[in-house]
């Protein structure tokens, strides 16, 4: 079953085309990362299909909903983790994840199984009563992923979710993404190649707005003949191929 | 529910700011105490308490407008904002959801002067329950002024507009430190243009029990509140759609 589906979806600044007549389809339960360097469009893309800012032309469906005129439904299935850490800073991680919990208007026994479940997938027991400000990093990170997951969408976006994290918070997160597979269809966008490796079903490569190559790890390393992952992606960003 | 959620939030954001607490409550208290002392040696009528604490509660608003002003200009830059953006919050809860916090922080900045100048030599009446009660239309002119500046202004240029030259403008053209019939002329008649003085005096009007007047003044207040509040709903919709 189709999750998303893009159709021409194009999004312009001026004279500048930040997404080209892009053509995209994930299926309900996969997680798929979109790679390219900067300014290829990755997060204007997340940005166009979490209703962040309008599309210039085309149409994107997101369970069968449209961005373009069913935005509150498309708002209900969806949930963002953006590339910068998007917390609350001054409040507890508790009230943070109860703001999130109210703003869907979940009743208090719900917000509290629900802060405990999360607290406990994402390992934020022993800071909940801490603000969110004075939390390192990595300990941001998954209080920004929290968040995203407390509405249970069926649409995930993860902006570069491990961005500027240690080794060992990026392996700890890559354990939580990983346990969120198969049941939330997740987009990712990052810069490692090694994360988009490890983590991704299949993997999109975007090169000034389009989207050039697209496949499993598998399939990419064939298209950018190259055992190396990495160095495939090189080639065919370069069109070394 | 969203709403208050949301103003909630934002609440919490302003008094956990240690900044907010020295400004919001400790510089009127400062200046009270200040120019109820300077009054007490060399008595000047303008700083008799029951003429100066109506001009302190209104000057004191002017802080809150910079506190809601920063707290959207960084919430509307932040990356939580657009985390906001993607949630079922609309365009009224966010705008209410920034106005209802700074009524109740008006209100208590409003007590706590009146506290202290009851403790400096106010004589407590019913009045004192009227004045505080004003400060509410007064405030909502300021929390307009917020919304509108932290809608299109950066954290840095709402530090620099409404931290330094409204605070000014309330201090100058509101006769709360000098009397605007001793500069007279042109500056007067423009003073008379702007809400401040007509807050102020509303204020002191309402302190003294004698309602000649109020409802004029009201009236600039009021006019003032609504036509900003118009504006910045206007353009933090307008904002909002461009982010």
């Amino acid at each position: 079953m189709i999750a998303i589906k893009t159709e021409n979806l194009t999004k312009k600044y001026k004279d500048i085309i930040a997404v080209d007549n892009l053509c995209l389809t994930v299926k309900k339960g996969e997680l798929f990362s979109l790679l390219g360097v900067n300014g290829a469009g990755k997060t204007t893309t997340i940005k166009m299909l979490s209703c962040l800012t309008e599309a210039t032309n085309g149409n994107a469906f997101l369970n069968g909903k449209s961005i373009k005129t069913q935005k509150n439904e498309v708002k209900k299935i969806i949930s963002l983790s953006p590339q910068e850490t998007a917390i609350a800073q001054n409040l507890t991680v508790k009230e943070n994840l109860e703001l999130i919990c109210g703003i869907y208007k979940y009743k208090k026994e719900e917000i509290k199984s629900k802060i405990n479940d999360l607290t406990v997938l994402l390992g934020l027991c022993d800071v909940i009563n801490k603000k969110a400000g004075k939390l390192s990093g990595g300990y941001k990170r998954r209080l920004s992923i929290a968040l995203s997951l407390i509405s249970e969408p069926e649409i995930l976006f993860l902006d570069e979710p491990t961005l500027g994290l240690d080794v060992l918070s990026r392996s700890d997160l890559w354990d939580i993404i990983r346990s969120l597979k198969g049941k939330i269809t997740i987009i990712l966008t990052t810069h490692y190649m090694e994360e988009a490796e490890a983590l991704s079903d299949r993997i999109g490569i975007m090169k000034n707005g389009s989207l050039i190559s697209e496949g499993t790890s598998e399939e990419i390393k064939a298209i950018g003949k190259n055992d190396n992952f990495e160095q495939a992606f090189i080639n065919i960003v370069r069109g070394n191929i | 529910m969203r709403t208050l959620t949301f103003a909630n939030r934002n609440l919490k954001e302003i008094i956990r700011d240690p900044l907010n607490l020295i400004f919001g409550l400790g510089f009127p208290l400062i200046l009270l105490l200040l120019l109820s002392a300077i009054q007490a040696n060399i008595p000047v009528s303008l700083f008799e308490v029951e003429h100066l604490t109506p001009g302190i509660t209104v000057f004191g608003l002017s802080f809150m407008t910079l506190f809601s002003a920063t707290l959207i200009s960084k919430d509307r830059n932040s990356a939580f904002f657009s985390r906001l953006y993607t949630t079922p919050l609309t365009a009224f809860d966010f705008i209410l959801g920034y106005t209802l916090p700074i009524l109740p922080v008006s209100v208590i900045q409003s007590v706590v002067c009146y506290i202290a100048a009851i403790i400096l030599g106010l004589k407590v009446n019913i009045n004192i329950i009227y004045a505080i009660l004003f400060i509410i239309p007064i405030s909502l002119l300021y929390v307009a002024m917020g919304l509108l500046f932290g809608s299109f202004l950066s954290d840095k240029q709402v530090g620099g507009i409404c931290g330094a030259l409204l605070t000014n403008l309330t201090a100058w053209m509101s006769g709360i430190w000098f009397d605007l019939d001793s500069v007279g002329g042109v500056f007067k008649k423009i003073s008379y243009l702007f809400p401040f003085v007509h807050a102020v005096e509303l204020e002191r009007s309402v302190l003294k029990g004698s309602f000649d007047g109020t409802f004029n003044h009201l009236l600039w207040v009021l006019c003032y509140a609504v036509g900003l509040i118009f504006i910045a709903i206007l353009v933090f919709l307008r904002q909002m759609k461009k982010q």
